[in-house]
Formats: structure tokens, sequence, C-alpha cells
């Protein structure tokens, strides 16, 4: 059995009267890439930033890479990385500087940001944009260095909230193969998408409607259990029901 | 420590790329001083004026010619009683009258004092005293020769000068703490609600706010690179101030400074405390300008006296942070006082920069809910 890196307990949130996350209950294990799937307004964005510190649960437990988000918010900062879905680099900043920031930020010594640039520039292939300003670069590009700047200082969990919004096939292809190369370091993902062949990526799937999980497990696993050929029509056949109760 | 030296540095390179910040912060406050301190310098040149001589003897003559050839003034007309006074001055066509009293020149060399004054036409506050400094000097002047010409008799000859339509009138260096007051505290807290909320709207907030940063290191992060800018800032108006007008700085320049840089962080967490309730760049402008800019103006005793207004205007005076720093400030470089007379006005500073420190803090972390 894998380490659990996030565990969940009958999280509820609340704003007013509305539920936006109804007692979920999963856990992720270590180096998994986790997706959590669901139309705009299922409470996966709210769920995400519970977990990643931005936001605290109504009621319920929520641990994370070992600690308690309520009392060790803190530790879990320094053991996570994050990458949102407005991309989250300085445009007026070059490439090095902004990897410098995030670097000193989560407290890396100088030295070692300096070795640590130099080879993921080459990694990345982007030694010639390394001196060039954020704001000039194409958007499939800056997604790829906002997620190498959000696993930067090796966390053990990077939680992505729609990293791919807005991209070409191609640049999303090139980037999940970016979240492919983290897993198999050892980092877990935990990645929210509507993108339906982005599920097909993950290792597990979380399915989400109003607030409440529906379905999770693999994602062969789930076609099996309601006969659908595809993640999307999985969604589409589990989210409809559930849309026209109302 | 090395968290935060890293934010610093990220803040001064915003800064320093961008053009209109650099601007913001340096061009407008010297172009504020140069405007509004050169509306207090005027050169003053053939300057209409009366004269109503009562006296009409040989000293009066005198000093009435002596006036009128000094190339300032030129007289315009020659009033026979004291009901044309108003007349002339309401017409506007000249800017002052120098009055002589009955028996001038007699009361002079007997007494050694004699009656004289000058009504100034005070709708042009600055104007009217720059005619009365000038009228005195020469004044003065004439004095004191016929003081070293005539040994034995002492001349006294202190004209008494009236401010007609404007009695209120006050310093003529008020215009530069003023002017300091206002540009300072609009820059900081402008400046400081716009980094905070930009970043909002770039969503690079969200990627600080889960990183171990804590609200209070985003906070000094963003104050500190304005604090030094904004010294810098200080020191070319007070050097522009004393370059160009002459301003003079009676007190200790320290205790000048000190209390500057109080004010300065009290703008730069007024503009924190802004950055928290706005949602974007445009409304954190909008509360900067429109909560700072006329009640400074108005209400900071900048222009128009407070106590002059309606009692609830002087109790809302109170609130506005610029009209401590100018009451210390211009008793610091106008008065030439100490810290004993400008501490009350330093603890209210003090106070206010900590109600708006705690409120962001306060702020941040209830968004984190």
């Amino acid at each position: 059995m894998r380490e659990v890196v996030i565990r969940v307990e009958n999280l509820v949130k609340r704003f007013g009267n509305f539920v936006a996350n109804d007692h979920l209950n999963f856990e992720v294990y270590e180096g998994e890439i986790f997706g959590f799937l669901g139309a705009n307004g299922a409470g996966k964005t709210t769920a995400l930033r519970i977990l990643s510190g931005l936001s605290s649960p109504t009621s319920g437990n929520v641990m994370v890479a070992g600690f308690d988000a309520k009392r060790q918010g803190e530790k879990i900062k320094r053991n996570i990385g994050y990458m949102c879905q407005r991309f989250s680099l300085y445009n007026d900043l070059t490439v090095r500087e902004n990897i410098t920031l995030y670097g000193g930020i989560y407290g890396m010594s100088s030295g070692l940001i300096k070795q640590r640039i130099d080879e993921l520039l080459r990694q990345l292939e982007f030694e010639e944009y390394a001196d060039r300003l954020i704001g000039g670069l194409p958007l499939g590009l800056k997604q790829k260095l906002a997620f190498s700047v959000a696993i930067f200082h090796e966390p053990k969990i990077v939680f992505l909230d729609e990293p791919t919004g807005g991209v070409d096939p191609i640049a999303r292809r090139q980037f999940w193969e970016e979240i492919y190369a983290a897993a198999a370091r050892g980092i877990t993902v935990f990645v929210t998408t509507h993108y339906m062949d982005e599920a097909e990526y993950c290792d597990r799937v979380c399915i989400m409607d109003q607030g409440r999980i529906v379905a999770i497990g693999t994602p062969t696993a789930l076609k099996q259990k309601y006969g659908a050929s595809s993640i999307e029509d999985l969604f589409v056949g589990i989210a409809r029901p559930n849309a026209q109760k109302e | 420590m090395r968290r935060l030296l890293g934010f610093i540095t990220k803040e001064f390179i915003h800064i320093f790329r961008d053009l209109r910040t650099l601007i913001v912060l340096f061009g407008i406050p010297v172009t504020q001083i140069l405007l509004f301190g050169y509306v207090i310098t005027m050169e003053i040149n053939d300057s209409s004026i009366a004269i109503l001589d009562l006296s009409k003897d040989e000293v009066s003559l005198n000093l009435s010619d002596r006036l009128c050839s000094s190339g300032f003034f030129r007289q315009k007309e020659n009033l026979n009683g004291y009901d044309d006074i108003e007349r002339v001055l309401r017409s506007g066509k000249v800017k002052a009258v120098v009055v002589f009293g009955e028996g001038f020149g007699c009361d002079l060399i007997t007494r050694g004092k004699a009656s004289m004054s000058i009504i100034a036409d005070g709708t042009e506050p600055n104007y009217a005293t720059l005619v009365c400094n000038y009228i005195t000097a020469i004044v003065n002047d004439f004095s004191r020769e016929q003081n070293e010409v005539e040994t034995g008799t002492v001349f006294l000859l202190q004209p008494e000068v009236r401010m007609f339509f404007n009695p209120e009138l006050k310093d003529q260096f008020m215009f530069v703490p003023g002017v300091m007051a206002y540009v300072l505290i609009i820059i900081c807290a402008l400046m400081t609600s716009i980094t905070i909320t930009r970043e909002k709207e770039f969503g690079t907030m969200e990627a600080l706010l889960v990183s171990p940063l804590r609200a209070g290191h985003i906070i000094v992060g963003k104050v500190v690179p304005y604090m030094v800018l904004s010294f810098v800032t200080l020191v070319v108006i007070l050097w522009v101030s004393w370059l160009v007008f002459e301003l003079p700085i009676r007190g200790s320049l320290g205790l000048l400074i000190g209390i500057s840089m109080l004010y300065i962080l009290l703008g730069l967490s007024l503009g924190i405390f802004i950055s928290t309730i706005s949602k974007n760049m445009q409304q954190a402008i909008f509360i900067s300008l429109m909560s700072l800019l006329l009640p400074t103006i108005i209400l900071s005793g900048f222009i128009f006296p407070v106590e002059n207004m309606p009692k609830a205007y002087d109790v809302a005076s109170y609130l506005v942070p610029s009209k401590y720093y100018l009451i210390a400030i211009k008793n610091i470089m106008i008065k030439g006082l100490g810290i004993g007379y400008v501490w009350k006005e330093t603890l209210a500073m003090c106070f206010m920069s900590a109600i708006f420190i705690l409120l962001s803090i306060k702020n941040f972390k209830e968004r984190l809910q």
C-alpha cells in the first residue's frame, strides 16, 4: 500500500447558505496523478483552495503532506507547490528573475537556486529565454514555466487548478508530459480540470457534482463500472441526471 | 529573512522597469512643488499702488517718491480720504494702498515714530504678502538711511499691515509644507494600493498566499521599497524647495525627516489598507484619490483655515492624517520648534499607522477564510 499524502474526511465548506463542498471523503497516494473533475461551480476549486491552505474548511478533517490543515497550515505551505488557472509569474520580470524569486520565497539558498535554474533551463530547452521578460513569451511556454516554478522547490504535492486553460492541444500534450515527469520523480500531482481527455491521463479521477463526490476510481475502472466508452460519456452520464433534479 | 530579501528585490525591479511608476514617484512631487511654489514667488514689477497722504510733508513725499522710483511700484492714484481706499481696491486697479497718517513727518521727527499703514488686496494672498513685504523693505531702508543722516534722532517706522478681504492670510511659505503633505500621502497610498491590487488582478497574489510567506512578510516587502524611494522623494522635495524658493528649515532637519518618514509610513499603511478593501486597480485608484485628495486639500488646513469652517468640518479634520503632519512640519520648518511641540501630532500619526496596519493584516487573514 502506498503512502497516503492527502486525507480528507467529511470536509464541508459553506458560504452562507450555499454548500460548496458537501461531506467530501477521499485519499490521495504518493506519486499519483489525481484528477479532480467537475463542471464549473461543482466545487473543485473550493476543495483545492482548502487543501492548499488558501481557505479553511467549515468542518471536517484535512491532512496534507502529513500535517493537519487546521493547525499546521504553515508547515503544509512549505511542502506544496501551487499553480492556478490565471498563471502566476510576473510579466515584468525575466524568466531567471521569476524562478529566483520563487526559489527565495520557498527558502532555497541562492547557490542552490543558481545551480537548479541552469539545470531547469537546459532541461526545458529554455536557455535562450533565460533573460527575456515573461510578458513576451507565448502562453504555452509560460504555462510550462509556471509549472516548473511551482515544483522548483521539490514539493511533496503540487496543486494545479485548471492549468491548461486557453492553450492549444499540442501545448497541452507537452504540459502533460511535464506532469508525468514530475510524478515519476515522486511528486504527487493534484489537478482540477474540465477537459475530459485530460482525465484519461490521470491515475485516478474524482468526479464532483454540486459539491458532492459522485464517482472516484481509476479511469478504466470507472468506465467499466458505468459502461461508458470514455470519461466524457461517463461524466455526462453522471452529472446530467443530478443536474436535472434541481 | 532571505525570503523577504528576494521579495523586496522583486518590488524594486517592478518599480524601476515601469516608467510610469518612476514618473509618479519622482516627477509629480517636483512638478507640484514647482507649480505651487511659483505661485508664491512671482516677481513684483511695476505693481500699481495708490497713496493716501494725509500729511503731505517733506518726509511723506520723500518716501512716496522712493516707493515709486524703486521700479517695483507705480503710483496709480492719489487718494483724498479713507473712503477712497475701499473704492480703489474694489475696482482692482491697485494691489495696495499706502497710508501716511496726519502729521506724519512731524511725528516722526519729534516723537521718533509715526503712523503709517499698508492696506493690500487679499484676494490674491500670496501676491498681497509679497507687495507688503516689498513696501516694508523699502520703508525700512528709508528709515535706516534717515537714521544715519540725522544722528541723534532715532526713527522707528513700522508700517501697520492690513489685508483687505482676507484677514486670515498666513505665512508665505505655507504652500511648500502643504504640497509636501498632500503629495507624499497621495503618492504613498496610491502606489502601494496599486501594487497590491495588481498582484490580485494578475493572479500572482494567490501564488504568494500559498507560499510560506506570511501576511506580515508581504506587507513589509511592499512597504520597504516604497519607504526607501519616498525618502529619496522627500529629500528631492526639500532640496528643490530650498534651492528654488529658499524655504527655511528653522528647526531640526533630523526631526523634520523623522516625522516625514513616519508620515510616509502612514501613507503606505493606508495604501495597503485600501488595497485590502478594493477588488481591482481602478477601485484602488478611485478610493485613494477620493478619500485623500479633497479631504487633504480642504480639511488639512493646507489652503483653507479649518477654524473658520462649521463645527462638523473641524471635527472631521481630526480624521485627516495630513492635518497632523502639516501642523508638525510647519512648527518645525517655519517656527523652528522642537519635538516638545509636535509630540501630540507624532503620537496621532503613530496611532493611525498602527490602526491601518492592524486592519490590513486582519483583512488579509479574513480573505483566506
